[in-house]
């Protein structure tokens, strides 16, 4: 049945067949309607490589094609995320397209060797929700600089990018009750007691099931 | 200055890094957790995974259609703003204080304004949200660390010196992670004056029923 999935970058075909066998090996059984939703997402892994080239096209040659790709695709996840975090339809659309602007013009500063796309824009919208929405700063670490002094390395970037790949599969292996509650954590602007305030499951539940959650993940990227 | 970061033993717990990467502590916390990983780069990759995981889920996340011609609104919006410049990377700074407390105090050591609070001890409240509140505190060597009166949560980050609770030891880098439960009266370790940045989630308590003689240090 692999087979059947169609490769758009056939340059790509050998370390698709690693990433089968990684499906596999988590699995362990490729035929259950489990196993055909992973593949639906390694099908996507070529996209998801291909961001970060979007986002390079952008920084060299101002690329408006890469940037349109981009931004149908992300934008909508952004809005959505930011309606999550408790914006208003109207609000979360206006900062969505200042979170893509925002790509746009830190293009020079994304670093493929230490975020996926996916990541980098999660970060920026992450900010902006907490600047728009808090009406907060947010410290930063020192030292962290995404870029911009030295070529990215190639084998960094890729290795980097099946790592997210890795890590998306996990996510989505994850047992309902865990991934919802992880899932809670980042999109809702609810901390652990407000979670439970919500849910009206036990605080102690709550931690447990994140807990077990990231072991679960960690697991899956040893 | 810096310690090498095998040398810190009291480390950022998942609860926390994961809630700074998802955004939602109040800006007291990320200010001690972002000084934190400041100072260790185990808490810093940690933080980075923590990321790569709101990244995933925002891949695999739920759409919300944007209205239309936003694509040309945003590209309107680009063309109003020119690139942005590099240097909105923070560089490390040098000095006793991490980089993210120097931008909220407006320099290093030299520049905060502390205030007597007994005992020798000094503190300086930060402006943040208040939501939460942080300080730095100044503890002369062997002193005891005043009761933060433990309320909700406390996270106590040292910058210089090192303090002694219980068995344990908190020097440079080292953070503390107390909550109700936790009873203890740290102790300014001797040899140098110890300067933490602590912050407390506790509600801030001006309740007439209780005196504020009898709690000088929730003067927050």
């Amino acid at each position: 049945m692999y087979t059947s999935v169609p490769l758009k970058d056939e340059s790509r075909a050998s370390r698709k067949e690693v990433s089968y066998g990684v499906v596999s090996a988590l699995t362990g059984k490729a035929d259950t309607p489990d196993a055909r939703q992973q593949i639906v997402n390694v099908q996507d892994d070529t996209t998801r490589a291909a961001w970060a080239g979007h986002i390079k096209a952008i920084h060299e040659r101002q690329d408006k094609a890469a940037f349109a790709a981009l931004f149908q695709h992300f934008a909508p996840r952004v809005k959505a995320f930011l309606m999550k975090s408790g914006a208003d339809a109207a609000s979360a659309e206006e900062t969505a397209q200042e979170v893509m602007a925002t790509l746009w013009t830190k293009a020079h500063m994304f670093d493929p060797t230490r975020a996926s796309a996916a990541t980098w824009i999660f970060t920026i919208a992450r900010n902006r929700s907490i600047d728009a929405l808090r009406k907060q700063r947010r410290p930063e670490p020192e030292e962290v600089f995404w870029g911009p002094e030295a070529e990215p390395d190639q084998e960094e970037s890729m290795a980097l990018q099946q790592e997210s790949d890795q890590l998306a599969r996990a996510i989505a292996e994850l047992p309902e009750k865990q991934r919802v509650l992880i899932e809670r954590a980042y999109f809702g602007d609810l901390s652990h007691s407000e979670i439970a305030a919500e849910t009206g499951l036990p605080l102690g539940t709550i931690k447990s099931r994140i807990r077990l959650a990231l072991d679960r993940l960690r697991h899956a990227m040893t | 200055m810096k310690r090498p970061m095998t040398d810190i033993k009291h480390h950022l717990t998942d609860e926390l890094l994961m809630a700074y990467s998802a955004g939602t502590l109040p800006e007291a916390f990320n200010l001690v957790v972002a000084t934190h990983i400041s100072m260790c780069d185990e808490c810093r990759a940690r933080m980075h995974s923590f990321d790569a995981v709101g990244g995933a889920l925002l891949n695999d996340a739920a759409e919300v259609p944007l209205s239309d011609g936003a694509l040309e609104a945003t590209l309107k919006l680009i063309s109003q703003h020119p690139k942005d410049p590099i240097k909105t990377v923070m560089q490390p700074k040098g000095g006793v204080l991490p980089g993210p407390v120097q931008d909220y105090v407006g320099g290093d050591i030299d520049k905060v304004k502390w205030r007597r609070v007994g005992n020798g001890v000094r503190q300086a409240i930060l402006p943040t949200s208040k939501d939460a509140s942080v300080r730095l505190l100044h503890i002369p060597a062997g002193c005891e660390v005043p009761d933060h009166g433990h309320q909700g949560t406390e996270l106590t980050l040292v910058l210089q010196g090192a303090f002694l609770d219980e068995d344990d030891r908190f020097a440079r880098g080292d953070i503390e992670i107390a909550n109700e439960d936790l009873e203890h009266t740290p102790i300014a370790d001797i040899g140098e004056d110890c300067i933490c940045l602590a912050a407390t989630d506790a509600p801030l308590k001006f309740n007439s029923l209780i005196p504020r003689v009898a709690q000088p240090f929730l003067r927050i």
